[in-house]
This record gives C-alpha cells, sequence and structure tokens, in this order.
C-alpha cells in the first residue's frame, strides 16, 4: 500500500498528517518526497545511518575530438550546453540529463560525467526515508526518483510530497495506491485543493480529503466536498494547543491516545477508499 | 525599478497575506505572482485582465505510428521511461529532450510544442498585475515564472517597484523568482519545520548573491523559536525587518476575501508599514553602497 499526501498549497499540514499516520499505523516506511524542503525528520527524529549521494549525468566534452560542430547544442532542447567560438560550454546546473547531446556529437567527443545535485538518507531499520536537494539546484526530479527506487513493498508507505502540482507532485505521487489531500478552510487553501484534486483526477488514483484548521464557521471545503462527492477523511480542528506543540516538533499523537485513534481509523479509510 | 521577491521555504507561512497587504500600502508598484503551480494572489486582488495567453513552454515527443517500425531504440533511450511497452509516448513523463527524436532511425518522432499554462495581465486599482496559471501537472513551470517576469518587464509604465510573491520551496520555481532581484524578503514563522526551512532559502539567496531580509510572522506563537530565528539572523548578516504577531482575525479575515489592512487591524497594519519601511531603507542603501563600491573599484 503507498500512500501519497499532497496538498496544492504549502503549509496546509501535509507533513503533520504523513508523519502522524505513520506514528499511528505500526510498522511502515515514511518516505520525505519535498526534497526542497524535507521536514518529516523534524517530527520523526530519526537516526540517519546512511547518507547516499544523488549523481546526474552531465556532459564533458573532450576537446581534442570536438571539431566544434555544434550538433550538442542543436541537440540540446534546455539550452545547457552550446558551442561558442569552436569551444564547447556546458551549464550544468540547467542541464536535464537526457543524454541527447551524446547521442548527436558525430564526434564521439562527449562524455558524461556524475555531479551531485542532492542526497538521499536512510535511518537503521529502513522505516524513514528522506531526500534534500543541494542549495542553488533547480531541478529536484533525479532526487525524487532515487527515492521511489527505494520504497518497500513489506509494508505501508507514506509518502510526503512538496507542494503545488507540477512535475515534482506528480513524479511523487506517480504509481501511489491512495492520494490524501491536506487542505485548510481559507480560499487560498480551497483554490489549490481544486488544483490537487484536478490533478489526482487525471492521474486517476482513489483519493479523500483531510480538513486541517477545521473550524465550525467556515465550511467551503466541506461544501466542495460534498458537491463533488469526495471523502472527507478526517478533519482536524484549529487549535492554539496543536499549533504550539507543532512549532515544537511535538505531534498531537504523541500525547493523545485519541488522537492515534483518529489517525489508524484515517488508515482504515484510506485501505477502503483504495480497494475501490 | 527595484524588484522585491518574497519567499518562505516553507509554505503556509504568510508570503500572499504580506504581499497583498503591501500592494495595498506600497504605492507606485507592480504585482507579480511567481507561484504559478498554486497562484493566490489573485483571489485578492481583483482587475481587468487586459492580457491572457497560452504559454507554450514545452515539448513533447510525437509518434507517427505510420512510420514506426517498432524496433524499441526510444524506448531504450529514454531516460524518463516516458516511452511505454506499446511504444506510446506517457505525456506525463516525458520531458521533450528530444533524444528519441534523434535515435530514431526512421525519423518517425518529433518534438511538438505544448501548451504549460496562461499568462495574465491586469489593470488593478493596485497597480498593474502579471501572473500564470500552470496547467495541471505540467512541466516548466520554472520557464513560466520567467514569462511572469517578462511580462512585468512588457507592461511597466515608470513604476518604481515590484512586488513579486514567491513560491515555497527552494528550486526552479524560488530560484525563477529571485533570479535579478533587488532583494529576498523571507517570510519565516517560528516552528522548527520554518527555521529549518528558513535556513535553506536564505542560502539559496546567499547562493545567488542576492540581499536578503527576513519577516517573522506569528512570531509570539513560539518565541523560544522566534529568538533562535533572531540569533541566527545576526549570526549570518540577515537583517530581521519586522515581526507580526498571531492574530486569528488575519484568518477570518481572508475567509472574508479582506487583507488584513482591509479588515482595519491596526497593530498588524503597522507593523507591515514598518516592515516596508525597512525594505525600501535597505534597498536604497544597498545600492548606495553598490554605486559607491562601483566608483572606488
Amino acid at each position: 500500500m503507498k500512500i501519497a499526501v499532497l496538498s496544492g498549497k504549502g503549509g496546509t499540514g501535509k507533513t503533520t498528517v504523513s508523519a502522524s499516520l505513520a506514528l499511528s499505523i505500526g510498522k511502515c516506511q515514511y518516505v520525505d518526497c519535498d526534497v526542497e524542503e524535507p521536514n518529516g525528520w523534524v517530527f520523526l527524529r530519526p537516526e540517519i545511518k546512511n547518507t547516499i549521494p544523488v549523481n546526474v549525468l552531465v556532459p564533458e566534452a573532450d576537446a581534442l575530438k570536438c571539431n566544434g560542430c555544434g550538433d550538442c547544442g542543436k541537440a540540446c532542447q534546455f539550452h545547457a550546453i552550446a558551442v561558442v567560438k569552436g569551444k564547447v560550454l556546458v551549464f550544468p546546473e540547467i542541464c536535464h540529463h537526457c543524454g541527447a547531446c551524446l547521442i548527436a556529437c558525430p564526434q564521439e567527443a562527449i562524455r558524461e560525467v556524475n555531479r551531485e545535485t542532492g542526497v538521499i538518507e536512510i535511518n537503521e531499520d529502513n522505516t524513514f526515508l528522506q531526500g534534500r536537494l543541494n542549495i542553488g539546484e533547480p531541478i529536484s526530479i533525479p532526487i525524487i526518483r532515487e527515492l521511489k527506487k527505494r520504497l518497500r513493498n513489506d509494508v505501508p508507505v507514506i509518502l510526503d510530497c512538496s507542494p503545488g502540482a507540477s512535475c515534482t507532485v506528480v513524479q511523487s505521487v506517480g504509481g501511489c495506491d491512495y492520494c490524501i489531500l491536506v487542505t485548510e478552510p481559507t480560499p487560498f487553501g480551497l483554490h489549490d485543493l481544486k488544483i490537487a484534486v484536478q490533478l489526482i483526477k487525471n492521474m486517476e488514483i482513489p483519493f479523500g480529503v483531510v480538513v486541517n484548521k477545521a473550524s465550525q464557521d467556515n465550511q467551503s471545503v466541506q461544501e466542495f466536498c460534498k458537491q463533488n462527492q469526495i471523502e472527507i477523511l478526517l478533519e482536524i480542528p484549529y487549535s492554539q494547543e496543536i499549533a504550539q506543540a507543532y512549532s515544537k516538533g511535538i505531534l498531537p499523537v504523541e500525547h493523545n491516545g485519541d488522537w492515534k485513534s483518529k489517525f489508524e481509523e484515517l488508515y482504515q479509510k484510506v485501505e477502503r477508499g483504495a480497494r475501490k | 525599478m527595484k524588484q522585491i521577491a518574497f519567499v518562505s521555504g516553507k509554505g503556509g507561512t504568510g508570503k500572499s497575506t504580506l504581499v497583498s497587504s503591501l500592494s495595498i500600502l506600497v504605492k507606485d508598484k507592480m504585482l507579480a505572482d511567481c507561484d504559478v503551480d498554486a497562484p493566490n494572489l489573485h483571489i485578492l486582488i481583483n482587475g481587468d485582465i487586459i492580457k491572457q495567453e497560452d504559454y507554450l513552454g514545452a515539448k513533447e515527443a510525437v509518434i507517427d505510428p505510420s512510420v514506426c517500425i517498432e524496433c524499441g531504440l526510444c524506448k531504450s533511450t529514454c531516460r524518463f521511461d516516458a516511452i511505454s511497452e506499446k511504444l506510446e509516448i506517457l505525456p506525463m513523463m516525458c520531458e521533450g529532450c528530444g533524444a528519441c527524436v534523434i535515435v530514431c532511425p526512421v525519423k518517425a518522432i518529433s518534438l511538438e510544442e505544448v501548451k504549460t499554462g496562461q499568462t495574465y495581465v491586469a489593470k488593478t486599482e493596485r497597480g498593474t498585475f502579471s501572473h500564470a496559471l500552470l496547467d495541471i501537472g505540467a512541466e516548466g513551470s520554472g520557464k513560466l515564472v520567467t514569462e511572469v517576469r517578462k511580462n512585468v518587464h512588457n507592461y511597466k509604465n515608470d513604476e518604481k517597484w515590484v512586488l513579486i510573491d514567491g513560491s515555497p520551496g527552494i528550486g526552479c520555481v524560488v530560484i525563477a523568482s529571485i533570479t535579478g532581484a533587488d532583494a529576498v524578503v523571507a517570510v519565516s514563522e517560528p516552528t522548527l519545520s520554518g527555521l529549518s526551512d528558513l535556513k535553506r532559502v536564505l542560502s539559496v539567496a546567499q547562493h545567488f548573491q542576492i540581499p536578503a531580509f527576513v519577516c517573522i510572522n506569528k512570531y509570539d506563537l513560539n518565541t523560544d523559536i522566534t529568538k533562535q530565528i533572531e540569533e541566527y539572523c545576526i549570526v549570518n548578516d540577515f537583517p530581521v525587518i519586522g515581526k507580526i504577531p498571531f492574530d486569528p482575525t488575519i484568518v477570518k479575515a481572508l475567509q472574508q476575501f479582506k487583507t488584513p489592512i482591509e479588515a482595519g487591524n491596526e497593530i498588524v497594519t503597522e507593523e507591515i508599514r514598518k516592515i516596508w519601511e525597512q525594505i525600501m531603507c535597505r534597498v536604497e542603501e544597498n545600492w548606495t553602497i553598490n554605486k559607491t563600491k562601483r566608483r572606488y573599484l
């Protein structure tokens, strides 16, 4: 069972929900796919045993073989390689590591070299896995891809995704059995929830919604879900106490049995939803 | 024209709330929402759209089945698993790199431009406003951000400032939002995750050598962590230019599509006013220092 947690809008409580779920359902694997700003470690406090660099392949030209024809630059769709005054220039940060320049070069003058753009980190018993993009690097997809190679099949897997609805979220969510969309009852939260719903519908994955910071005064999310026949899996009421504990990296499930059983129930709903 | 980019690292710390408030207080400016895959500023700022355009921001491989000899070379070349067993392109996975086009022995594959989003320019009471919406799950969010910023340039009319609402994270969208900006304002919150994310986004600003200032939102939620943020900022030379108190009326106002300023929240309004004064002074000062440096170099 692979469960992706996403939201559209940032800061609605993806990590709160995924980490709480991880602490409530017994043996499972928590995977932080928000490699730009991973936060699960703050709450789960894992002991990292293994740090593995994530390398991408970037081109390097052999000046002796290169005849300056410029075919590599014409092949590259990302303007990451160019021939200027007969010399090959590579802009490694914007390279998409596709290998097109290598294939295009008639002189076989291009070879690929490893370049580290981030790391993945794993704890002792492989129940915690996270990726971290290096500072100044724009492309996080290769790190997410490496994380996804290491998903376990023997226990439930919870994937904590990044905000938004772009290619990084698609990469994280692909192949999952169920999606939990976390939102908050503000115009911003609802607007971005609609985007996330559309994305998951396009990907044809079953999903449900968790309303975080829920309040009686604003039922906009509930109304939207009712109209669109989307199951609300859980409502977490707004509480100053939860917010303050969160600020210190403490989740409600850690000191409150009620919350733990609510997240167990959430998991049962997810299991049922994924089977449908 | 000075460009100020508001970022946060962590999502939901209050970027759009701050930028929409400043859109009322600051005169003589343009607005840009660069959070293209979850844009929010247009929800609070009404205006007349004067330009709306499809943005063709990516390419996608297309196989002509009548030419294809099913050799499978494209599939084994593709590094993005974007070609299925049946030799069909999977659009969600295709990066449009064209490696398959080059490798195909019978020229059955071509690259076609695809729409990745929509750009908008609106005239509003608060100034010209450039924004965009990335298509669901599309590639190339960074390029769309660059397009939003090009529209600012194309529609400027001697304004003194551009306020850029950025996105969470530190990757391509954030880099595209802050490149070439005169200053970055990082909006943080006093939580352990907020602090961790703040450090990373400030490092990105430093990496690209853009002056960065910090604003702590909901600072009284956890005064210990607020202190930690302030200490971190002192040691690393990032001025803290304002602290906004936690106030449930801010969310209530937002639920009625109002900024805290429109809702008449005086304490918050005063603090945001001070934040803007700090930004103005510091940006002008940096500019003067750089000018002086240039003179002496």
